[in-house]
């Protein structure tokens, strides 16, 4: 495979949100706004990218029998990394999505990642498959959060449609979510097999 | 692909990989640890300044006053509360005090401003919160609910929230619960301002 197709790979056919339905709890719990689910996406492709290259060096000397606690030590050391810099540099951010920072490190996508690609494959392709992945999943979380943020609370990454009163409530909690993850992922489908 | 594992190997690569990340880690922690404490302590001098007299054209805390932070906790009903003092020419002028109740989702911190003289609420301002986002997390941006607090005058206003609204807090649209946990904790801070103020007679 290209390196080019590594990264769109990622993006849509593999796309982690929308056609492997994995890392659902974050999706589904922080993307009440587009600003919060790009927050998220972000923080998630950072770790991800970081463990599939620190795991795809690692592979090769860990023994088969202890690899999944060697990758999980991995993974929080880089979340809890990404911890301390969001509390020095965007605290109102680290604030927002408060737990589920920390639980990056039991999201599905990172530890998947790294057991179904970087550890049979080189730092570099790993690199490119967690940047691939991490966009995907960055931009599914946009997209979920901003759908949901235009029903529920009328407005756009925090901009208010002049005008409007208060939007669908609904929509800015967990059964909205539900239901708008489950539209997009049928539009998503659909389009994908029409190519 | 992965080494064949036996006993040796095993303790050997999980001892380096926990060895090599709490060195990382520790490494990261040194350097993040003073930008932390300062990001912190400026979000609660903002929060301070907020709830304080302020200059008339509202550029930051009134000119020729101090704020000092008390040096002991005071206690109210087995709940502590910390809080900062505001004097002007020797004589306190008015408090910020630090009160946390349970709100909807979790601990809502607030800070909250009195004047020495127990006739107004100066303002409030949310430390932390854990409400529900576009529901009880508006307590953080609702200007009809948070304007209520700028000035509040406490002879003519009762500390609850009230449907419809005769002389007390209108409530966020659909956030009961939160607007409840809100006036509480202001209602706290303001018990806590009796316990300091009976205190300060006392030692005078």
């Amino acid at each position: 495979m290209t390196k080019f197709g590594l990264i769109t790979k990622g993006l849509v056919k593999d796309n982690p949100t929308f056609v492997l339905l994995l890392g659902m709890c974050p999706t589904l719990a922080t993307t009440t706004s587009a600003m919060n689910g790009l927050s998220m996406g972000l923080a998630t492709l950072f770790v991800l990218v970081l463990s599939n290259m620190a795991i795809s060096a690692l592979a090769p000397a860990v023994p088969d029998k202890v690899h999944i606690p060697v990758y999980i030590v991995v993974i929080a050391t880089f979340v809890t990394v990404l911890q301390f810099l969001m509390q020095a540099f965007v605290p109102d951010i680290y604030a927002t999505l408060g737990l589920f920072i920390p639980l990056i490190v039991v999201n599905c996508i990172v530890l998947g990642r790294a057991e179904a690609f970087a550890n049979k494959n080189s730092v570099i392709d790993s690199a490119l498959d967690g940047l691939g992945v991490g966009i995907g999943f960055t931009c599914s979380l946009t997209v979920l959060g901003a759908v949901r943020e235009i029903l529920g609370s009328l407005s756009v990454f925090g901009w208010k449609i002049p005008g409007t009163g208060d939007g669908m409530l609904a929509f800015v909690m967990a059964p909205g979510a539900f239901l708008c993850l489950g539209y997009l992922m049928v539009l998503f489908n659909k389009f994908l097999a029409k190519k | 692909m992965a080494a064949k594992s036996n006993l040796k190997n095993m303790v050997l690569c999980l001892f380096g990989t926990c060895l090599f990340c709490s060195a990382i880690l520790g490494g990261v922690y040194a350097l993040t640890k003073e930008p932390i404490e300062q990001t912190n302590a400026k979000l609660l001098q903002d929060a301070v300044g907020q709830v304080l007299l302020r200059n008339a054209d509202n550029s930051g805390i009134k000119e020729g006053t101090e704020i000092m932070e008390a040096p002991d906790l005071i206690e109210v009903d087995g709940k502590s509360y910390s809080y900062f003092v505001q004097v002007e020419n020797g004589t306190p002028v008015a408090y910020a005090i630090k009160s946390t109740v349970v709100g909807f989702g979790g601990p809502l911190t607030l800070m909250v401003g009195i004047s020495a003289d127990r006739k107004l609420v100066l303002n409030t301002s949310v430390l932390a919160h854990s409400e529900t986002p576009g529901l009880g997390a508006k307590c953080t941006t609702d200007e009809k609910f948070m304007g209520q607090w700028n000035g509040l005058q406490l002879e003519k206003t009762k500390l609850e929230v009230q449907k419809p609204v005769k002389d007390g807090i209108d409530a966020i649209t659909a956030s009961t619960i939160t607007s409840k946990a809100y006036t509480q904790a202001v209602a706290n801070a303001l018990a806590a301002f009796d316990t300091i103020a009976k205190q300060e007679v006392e030692n005078d």
